[in-house]
């Protein structure tokens, strides 16, 4: 008798267990960022710590550029308001501590997705917002108009923690060319020294080198050698382990470009409720429960169209306006030659 | 029985709750980065590194593994520790005594120097040093030569080197003079203790570590010539020096900083232990008829030291820590090449930390050891 009725609470107990699991898988729908940043009321971004176009903050502490419009997105998607983020300044050598270690929740810092990054140290990368590669740049006055006029001897200014190290040594390795390698912790330093002489050449990612050559004390001087070493698709990270928070930043980067791609923008985002194509419907929120997948509403990718533009408008406002790299080059459309193509939100 | 109890009870208490602490800490983390999938280990430490380092005193390259690039780091961290030590040394002791002068001149400029240094942050020096300074120092193609074979330039300081012949007599003469310098200056402290007769041991010594050297190089084969700098263009305005020695501009603002600023703190432990030495020893001494060099070498140094060790054995630890602000202007030290580029690339963040702390604590310790076995050396020994 007694062994019958230990055996059924045994049972009861199991199905009980078995039922919180499930109710609990429920609940995990809405991930533990997401209630905490709606908890909290603002999104928690880390970006550079000034790399005109990407991120960079002005003289009364706004931040503007399309990593910056990354997190935008996310709060607007999240929170109903894209300034409700807060932003923290990172080295490149503190950027991924600050994701594993809890302080930040999404890593929107002209990041490079490498296999190493994304299996080894608990990071996700969500996609790519920025196709670059790594270029070097040079003195006018050198002469130096290609990188095979590189000669043994040659110094070469960098930032410390980042691929373009790695890859500088490839580089040179390959061409059998012997360099002096100068790695700096910040971007800034790295400026101030080339500037001043310290280094014959300049190298890391073609649109940083572009954006810097704008904070160089006489920009004209300087040139962005035509070779490209290396491949860096540039995209914001999420800590691993939250499938539905990388679903929602990864998605918000999505929406972005995918209205630009069915010519939403921030103007005529209301207008397009109205469209004839299904696909425009979904993403305006006027069809489909696109939203409840992440535990969100509908109007969520409605809100980042009209609070933080197409991905176009991000790029024209942010990099070709201000004379950063007007040519969008690979960050154009796959429909008028770039290769920018998402999948399709439905 | 009671008594004891109330002894032992609060350490037990102090010891469980430090315990409780790391645990607690351990456990933390454990769990933490169980979550995100992070593992641990140190196995990284034997693969390749894959990056390069500027400036190393032992052969390296990106071919090499982890550990090795942490020996790199390691001993640059070293090397400018011990030259900064020595410069800081020689600068404070200079100072503080400067500070004693009854010149005005000297006096006031002493403590003008000591103020200005010792008041502005490290960090901001080095950065002057660094970014000020450094703009202002020729482009290689435009530098003067300093004594026909040096160059100062933008790229760092150009020097020429040594290139010896029969180098192991050269360094065998050296050896030999300074254990013949040991054996006269005991034999020396004998005959006066036996005789009263003073043998003029720092003459001697003077003349034996320049006669011995010389001696090899007359008759033992020893040849030196030198490799002068040659200058290299490498494009229409970007040139660098061939050959000889180059000293990155990083190291040596990094020395600069660090010395002048540790200097000042050294000069002010100098001048209280001279001034902590009573007016009347000196007097007293003088009054038996020494003279003012012996009184200062016989009778004020030796009290004086034992007030100026103990904190200036703090100051050379400041210096050897202070050393790691090296990463912000690319000298590559063990902040900057491991915990810098090699935690970056591998995401090992726990045990980089860790071993880049454990080697900070074993750098201070050793130096610490090394002070008090000096510090006590020289401490009155009560007979």
């Amino acid at each position: 008798m007694f062994k019958y009725l230990k055996q059924l609470t045994s049972l009861v107990a199991m199905v009980a267990v078995l039922f919180t699991f499930t109710t609990e898988s429920m609940a995990a729908k809405k991930s533990k960022t997401l209630k905490n940043t709606q908890k909290k009321g603002f999104v928690r971004c880390g970006v550079s710590q000034g790399l005109p176009g990407f991120s960079n903050a002005d003289a009364a502490g706004n931040w503007t550029g399309i990593d910056v419009d990354v997190c935008r997105a996310v709060a607007a998607a999240v929170l109903g308001d894209a300034n409700k983020v807060k932003f923290t300044p990172l080295s490149a050598k503190e950027r991924f501590t600050a994701l594993t270690s809890g302080e930040i929740d999404i890593l929107s810092r002209n990041t490079t997705w490498t296999l190493s990054r994304d299996a080894d140290i608990g990071l996700t990368f969500v996609g790519v917002n920025f196709y670059d590669g790594q270029g070097f740049m040079v003195r006018k006055s050198s002469g130096i108009t290609s990188t095979s006029q590189f000669k043994d001897g040659i110094s070469a200014c960098t930032n410390i923690g980042t691929t373009t190290e790695l890859n500088m040594r490839d580089f040179f390795n390959s061409k059998g060319i012997k360099y002096e390698p100068v790695a700096f912790e910040k971007a800034d330093e790295v400026v101030a020294a080339y500037d001043a002489g310290r280094c014959d050449t300049y190298t890391t990612d073609k649109s940083g080198l572009a954006a810097q050559r704008t904070k160089m004390s006489n920009p004209d001087e300087h040139i962005v050698l035509p070779e490209t070493v290396s491949k860096e698709p540039l995209g914001p990270v999420v800590r691993q382990g939250d499938s539905v928070w990388e679903d929602i930043v990864r998605w918000s980067l999505n929406t972005m470009i995918e209205a630009e791609e069915y010519g939403i923008t921030s103007a005529n985002a209301d207008m397009m409720k109205t469209s004839d194509n299904p696909a425009i419907k979904r993403l305006v929120g006027a069809e489909g429960e696109l939203g409840a997948a992440f535990g969100l509403d509908n109007d969520w990718s409605l809100r980042i169209i009209k609070q933080v533009g197409n991905y176009g408008e991000s790029y024209k406002r942010n990099i070709a306006d201000t004379g950063i790299l007007p040519d969008r080059g690979p960050n154009e459309l796959w429909t008028k030659g770039g290769i920018l193509y998402v999948p399709p939100a439905r | 029985m009671n008594f004891k109890l109330k002894d032992i009870v609060p350490q037990l208490i102090t010891v469980t709750a430090v315990v409780l602490v790391f645990g607690f800490f351990t456990y933390n983390a454990q769990i933490n980065m169980e979550n995100r999938g992070i593992d641990f280990g140190y196995g990284f430490l034997s693969q390749e590194s894959s990056f390069d380092v500027q400036f190393s005193l032992i052969e390296y390259d990106g071919s090499h593994s982890y550990f090795r690039a942490y020996l790199v780091g390691l001993l640059n961290t070293i090397l400018v520790s011990v030259i900064g030590i020595i410069i800081a040394t020689i600068l404070g002791v200079i100072v503080g005594v400067a500070r004693l002068s009854p010149n005005y001149l000297i006096n006031k400029f002493a403590a003008f120097y000591v103020e200005f240094f010792r008041n502005i942050p490290l960090l901001l020096q080095i950065f002057f040093w660094y970014f000020a300074a450094l703009r202002a120092l020729p482009l290689p193609q435009d530098a003067e030569a300093i004594f026909g074979v040096f160059f100062l330039t933008i790229k760092g300081l150009y020097v020429p080197a040594f290139i010896w012949q029969n180098f192991s007599v050269f360094f065998y003469s050296i050896i030999a003079a300074i254990i013949a310098i040991i054996v006269i200056r005991i034999h020396a402290k004998r005959v006066q203790e036996n005789q009263g007769k003073q043998i003029p041991v720092f003459l001697i010594s003077i003349g034996l570590i320049f006669i011995l050297p010389l001696l090899s190089f007359l008759i033992g084969g020893v040849g030196i010539s030198f490799e002068v700098p040659v200058l290299k263009q490498l494009a229409t305005t970007s040139f660098i020096y061939e050959g000889g020695v180059s000293l990155p501009p990083e190291l040596i603002a990094l020395t600069l900083s660090l010395s002048l600023y540790t200097a000042t703190f050294i000069a002010e432990c100098v001048r209280a232990g001279i001034q902590g030495v009573g007016k009347g020893q000196k007097e007293a001494a003088a009054s038996i008829g020494l003279t003012p060099n012996q009184v200062l070498k016989l009778v004020i140094m030796p009290q004086a030291l034992r007030i100026i060790i103990p904190p200036t054995t703090n100051q050379y630890l400041n210096l050897t820590k202070n050393s790691s602000l090296a990463a912000a202007i690319a000298y590559p030290d063990l902040v900057l090449v491991f915990a810098g580029t090699a935690l970056m690339q591998t995401g090992k963040a726990i045990e980089i930390v860790s071993i880049t702390m454990f080697t900070y604590l074993t750098l201070s310790i050793s130096i610490s050891l090394l002070m008090n076995w000096y510090n006590k050396k020289i401490a009155i020994q009560e007979k």
